[in-house]
Parts: C-alpha cells; structure tokens; sequence
C-alpha cells in the first residue's frame, strides 16, 4: 500500500474498528515462499494429516480426487506438510520465478 | 584513547549502565527497550556486570523492585516503554515523592491504542507531572554520556531524585553509529560511588512512603517541587565537568543557527538531527533559520527558553505527542505558557509529527518553516496542525 | 554520503548486511548510520534495511528515500516491491539473479538507461556456505558495484559477528566481488 492507497483520517471506523471478518484471508503470503510442497496425487492416502498441520489452513481437498493439495495463495513453505505426510506423498520444491 | 566503535544505540545505553557499576537492575522487557534490558541481563549472567537482576512479572513490579532497591542503598537502573511506564505509571509519581535516585532509560514509544510498537514521546508527555528529572537526547553518543550524567545528578544530595533519559524508540534504539565509549579508567571520579541520604536498616529503622493527611500534604509537595527546581544548578554543574573532563558540552536548550535567526523550529530527540540538516540547507537557501533542541524537559528551562526565542519574529514548535482535548502539542504548550506574561513574544506555531513512528523528513521542517511564516502573517492563532495527516 | 537501501525477506539476513557494513565503515573512521525499517519482521516477508556511510558526520535520520544503490537479496521479491522506487538517476541496483539484464529490467518494469550489478549469489551461497542465505555474498557485490570499502575491510566485523562460520561467508563474499558484473546503460 503507498501512502495515498492508505484511508483519510475520516474513512476510518469508528475506534478503528476492522468490521470485515477474517480480513487476513485477503493478505497474500504465498510470495514469501521459496519452496512450494508439490502433491503426488498417487501417493497421497487422502488421510489429511497435511490439512490438520498446515499452520495457515493452507491445503484443501480436491473435490473430485479426493487427494489433498496446496494453496498456493497462502502458503509461507514452511515443510511441516511434507514432513509430516506418513505415505512421503509431498516434496518441497524451489520456486522458480 | 577513547574507544570509538560502531554499535546499536541500545548496547551503547547497556555498555554504559555496566560501566556506572549499578547494583541492582529490575525491568521487564518491551518492545523498543528490549536490546537495552536483553544486554544487560546477559552481562549479569555471563559476570561481566556484578549486579542483581530481579525478573519479574509485570513493569509495576518491576519499578516496585527498583524503589525497594534504591532504598535499601542500591544504585538502581531500569528502563521501560509506552505500556509498560503507564502500568509503572503509580509507582513511578511515589519513586520521586520518595525522592529515590533511581535512573530510567525511556525507549519512547506511542501510547496505544491504537497498538503501535514505533517510536513518539506519548508515553513520556502522558508521565510529565511524575516529579523526575526528564532529559532528551539526539543521537547514541549522547544517550551513552547521559547514563553516567544522570546517576552522577540523581545520587547528587543536593538533588536526591529519579532521573528519566529519554530516546527515540526504534530510531534512535535500534540504529547503528559510531560511538566513543567511555571506560571505567575515563570515568575516574566523575561519578563517585552512591552514598545513600537514608536507606532502610534493620538497626537504624526508618518508614519510608507514608501516607499523608490534608494538612501535610500541600508541604510534602512544596518540598518535593523545590528539590525537581533546585535541582537544576547541579544539572548545569554536572554537564560542565562532564564537558571539561570527556570534551563533549551539554545544555538544556541546545541551539543551532538562532543567533540572527527569523524563524525558529523547536525540537526533542533524534528528529533534532534530522531537522539540523533542514536548517543547514534552508541557510544555504539564504533563510534566517534556526533549530533549538530541547535537551532537559524537567525542569522546565524556562529562561532559557525565553532568552533564546525571543529574539525571532516567529517560532514553530515540533510535538510528537498531542494532548488530546487540550492545548494541542505539549511542549508548544509549555512554550507558550513560558511566554505568558512577558514583552517580546514571537508567533509561536504549533505542528505534530513523526507520532507512532512516521518517517519525521528534512522536507517536513522546510514545510514547517514556510508554513509557521505564512501563519504568523494571519491577525489570529492558529490551532496546531499535523504534518502528513491524509484527510 | 552514500544512501543504501537493501531489499530482503525477513531471516535472509538484510539487517545484518548493513550492519557489518556500517561496523567496517565506522572502523575505517568513517561514519555510518544503519537500520533496519523499524517493525514487527517475520521469516519470509519482504524486509527493508537502510545504510548511510560518509566521511562526515551524519545528522539525518529519516528513511532513505533516494537511494544511490539499491541491493536486492532475493529476486522473488521483483515485481511484488518496488525496489527500485526513488534510485537516484545514474544509481546502481545491485542484484542476486542468474536472469539476463532484460529481463531483470522488464520486471523491474524500468525503462531507458540503467546501471545494474549483477551476481547469481544464491548459486555462491549454496555452493559455499551451504545454504541460500546471501546477505554476506551480495557484500561482495556491493563492494563491487561501490567501491565504498574493500573486501578485506569486512573480515573482522564477519569474524565478530558469524564466528566458526565467517570463513565460509567471507568467502562467498570474495568470490561474489569476483564475479559480479557491472552492467552500465543495460
């Protein structure tokens, strides 16, 4: 946000009050990532442990495969996907740009 | 040879505390002071610093602790920020009724809410009827000299009260510039071991902090505000045989420029420098500028003050604090109140910048100067305006 | 005075960059002036840290604006920050990249002529230190690129600060001043 993106004094709400609920699900953090958790949709067992310990409710289930995959919007790469995966289905990945 | 090294202002402000040799240190950690404390608990620990760190749970305690200390004999330093001075704010009005030389280092930071981590002087302008002895300063050279010149004033028997250092949080604590540390073989006998007027004593028992009845209480005050006055002649005294024996000469109202200066800007702590180079280069512009830099704020330099203003047509007061519902700027405030009364009054304008940390610029001073000038052109005052405010 | 402003992510280590630059300049007898810009930081988010280094005393305190380099440690943050906002005209950017000048500049979205360093740092850092750490590689390029200090002058402050691994970065930091190229009018 540049200076002239941010609100007037006068836009604010009253006591700085931030009335949109769960307003962090517009904050992109995926770009922090240097390494991506890639899914082998072969492998994966479709348990969900990697959904259980994302840390930033970063992976989803596909709903016609029913495999777990990453959303790459969110995702800090922080591994604990990939660590924790008991059937080895994720591997971290550098990002290329 | 002094030792000249580069170091973050906060280890500086550390080295310093160790080299005053202090007894006992109690604070609890919080952001923009955390260098500061971190420092100096890993010196006590690791034996590089005899002394006793009390940890405790909360800055109430903390300052508790230090006034425990501090009457029990113990040279005493602490240092604290924002929320925690105002949760040790009780304790901090009883330190110097007590009139306890304990030394605060204050990391200044914004007064929430809203919650800000960054750097303003809401939290020492919301203490400023506390009683202590208040010192501001610029850049990490001078925050390191006061440590030693503020225990040197508070322990003084003619003064025998807390001291308060004030710095820029984040701008002055977390920035790296070279410094002339001042060693135990320099300091020599500048600041002599404390020697307390009254300390508690099992054998000599004495009651110390008592409560007091409508017919004692306006005395207890008088007392206490003639010691925070009289104080100032070993303020003075001090700063000149710190300059004699270290070559660097403090004052409360440092000036820079005011000598034939038109328009004066006035300000606190590390935007000073900033507003420094603001004049330098308005005076290659051909403008009659001068900066005053207030260095003591308790007490008040009045006279000083006067005696330097007086002689510009027009002044522009830098606050990074307003007074909500008030008079607007604090030190404009003051400033003016220190002109009630006698002839020669410049126009004094007010502005309010850098709160919460925003980026305080050399344009922000140009735009003062010219702007306290179109103002002073006006028949009425006008109220203070904030720089850079979106609206 | 040189203004510096170094582009990170938080962890990479853009902070202790300037610091060790700042700790060589003022040990050199010149004076310098470090920060980071003041905040919470996180491992990952993009991180900003700031170095004046002059001959002269240095008053001014604000952010540094006008850049005379820029140093980018990580090239993901190009396109998502705008690292090259306010280099003064004839700055340098100094870079950590293995892309070709053009199409470091179309993501820089700059246009006519600019002066760029460039260096595959995390290449350097993974071969010599072992991870993808570049703050102290791109030392080397900024050296390069400046000429403010020299190499040697960052030897002890990298002692003081890295310890048992200095050697490894002073390393990285020797061959990145090697192998960075000057690329004038790109």
């Amino acid at each position: 946000m540049t200076q002239s993106d941010k609100p007037k004094w006068q836009e604010l709400e009253i006591g700085c009050l931030v009335i949109d609920p769960g307003s962090t699900r517009y904050y992109k953090t995926g770009d922090w990532a240097s390494m991506m958790p890639v899914t082998d949709p072969e492998r994966c067992a479709r348990c969900g442990l990697c959904w259980v310990f994302c840390p930033d409710q970063a992976r989803f289930r596909d709903v016609r495969s029913g495999a777990y995959d990453v959303n790459k919007f969110y995702c800090k790469g922080c591994g604990i996907c990939a660590r924790e995966c008991p059937t080895k289905a994720i591997t971290m990945q550098e990002v290329t740009d | 040879m002094p030792r000249r090294v580069g170091m973050e202002v906060s280890l500086a402000v550390s080295e310093a505390v160790k080299t005053c040799d202090v007894d006992v240190i109690s604070a609890y950690p919080i952001t923009p002071q955390t260098h500061i404390v971190e420092q100096l608990s890993e010196m006590v620990a690791e034996g590089h610093l005899d002394a006793e760190f009390i940890m405790v749970e909360s800055e109430q305690t903390a300052m508790a602790a230090c006034c425990g200390a501090a009457a029990a004999g113990a040279r005493t330093f602490t240092s604290t920020a924002s929320q925690g001075l105002q949760l040790m704010s009780e304790i901090v009005f009883i330190a110097s009724s007590l009139r306890l030389p304990i030394v605060m280092v204050l990391a200044n930071r914004s007064l929430s809410g809203p919650l800000s981590i960054w750097g303003d002087h809401s939290d020492v302008m919301a203490n400023r009827d506390c009683g202590w002895i208040m010192y501001f300063v610029e850049n990490g050279q001078a925050a390191h000299d006061h440590v030693f010149i503020s225990f040197r004033v508070a322990e003084d028997h003619k003064v025998l009260l807390p001291v308060m250092l004030n710095l820029d949080g984040f701008s002055l604590t977390h920035v790296i510039e070279p410094h002339e540390l001042i060693t135990r073989e320099a300091l020599g006998d500048f600041l002599p071991p404390y020697v307390p007027a009254v300390q508690l004593d099992p054998a000599k028992p004495v009651t110390m902090g008592p409560a007091s009845t409508p017919g004692m209480f306006t005395e207890a005050k008088k007392a206490q505000e003639e010691a925070l006055w009289g104080s100032r002649a070993v303020i003075d005294e001090v700063w000149k045989d710190f300059g004699k024996r270290f070559g660097r000469h403090y004052k409360a109202v440092e000036t820079f420029q005011t000598e034939d200066a038109e328009t004066i800007i006035v300000s606190m702590g590390g935007s000073s420098e900033t507003a420094k180079t603001a004049v330098s280069k308005m005076r290659a512009e051909g403008q009659k500028v001068g900066l005053v830099s207030l260095r003591l704020f308790r007490p008040f330099p009045a006279d000083d003050l006067r005696r330097v203003l007086s002689s510009a047509k027009v002044v522009a007061v830098c606050d990074r604090a307003i007074s909500y519902g008030g008079p607007g700027g604090p030190l404009c405030s003051e400033i003016k109140s220190a002109f009630y009364g006698y002839p020669a009054v410049p126009y004094i304008a007010n502005f309010v910048l850098g709160l919460a940390g925003r980026d305080v610029r050399v344009t922000d001073f140009e735009k003062i100067a010219r702007r306290a000038e179109e103002l002073a052109g006006r028949e009425e005052p006008a109220p203070y305006e904030i720089i850079g405010l979106r609206e | 005075m040189i203004e510096i402003r170094f582009h990170g992510r938080g962890g990479q280590g853009a902070v202790t960059s300037a610091e060790s630059l700042a700790l060589a300049a003022i040990a050199k007898g010149k004076y310098a002036q470090a920060m980071p810009a003041f905040g919470a930081e996180r491992r990952g988010a993009p991180v900003l840290a700031f170095i004046r280094i002059d001959d002269h005393p240095i008053e001014v305190r604000q952010e540094i604006l006008e850049p005379d380099v820029v140093v980018v440690l990580d090239p993901s943050l190009l396109g998502g920050v705008p690292v090259a906002a306010g280099l003064k005209a004839g700055g340098v950017i100094v870079i950590n990249t293995h892309k070709s000048p053009k199409e470091i500049k179309e993501k820089l979205d700059m246009h006519g002529s600019i002066r760029l360093a460039v260096v595959d740092a995390t290449k350097i850092a993974r071969e010599l230190i072992g991870r993808p750490i570049t703050n102290t590689t791109m030392i080397g390029a900024l050296l390069k690129a400046t000429g403010i200090l020299q190499p040697e002058d960052l030897v002890e402050p990298l002692k003081e600060r890295f310890g048992k691994i200095a050697a490894r970065n002073i390393d990285a930091m020797n061959r990145a001043y090697k192998e960075t190229k000057i690329i004038e009018g790109a």
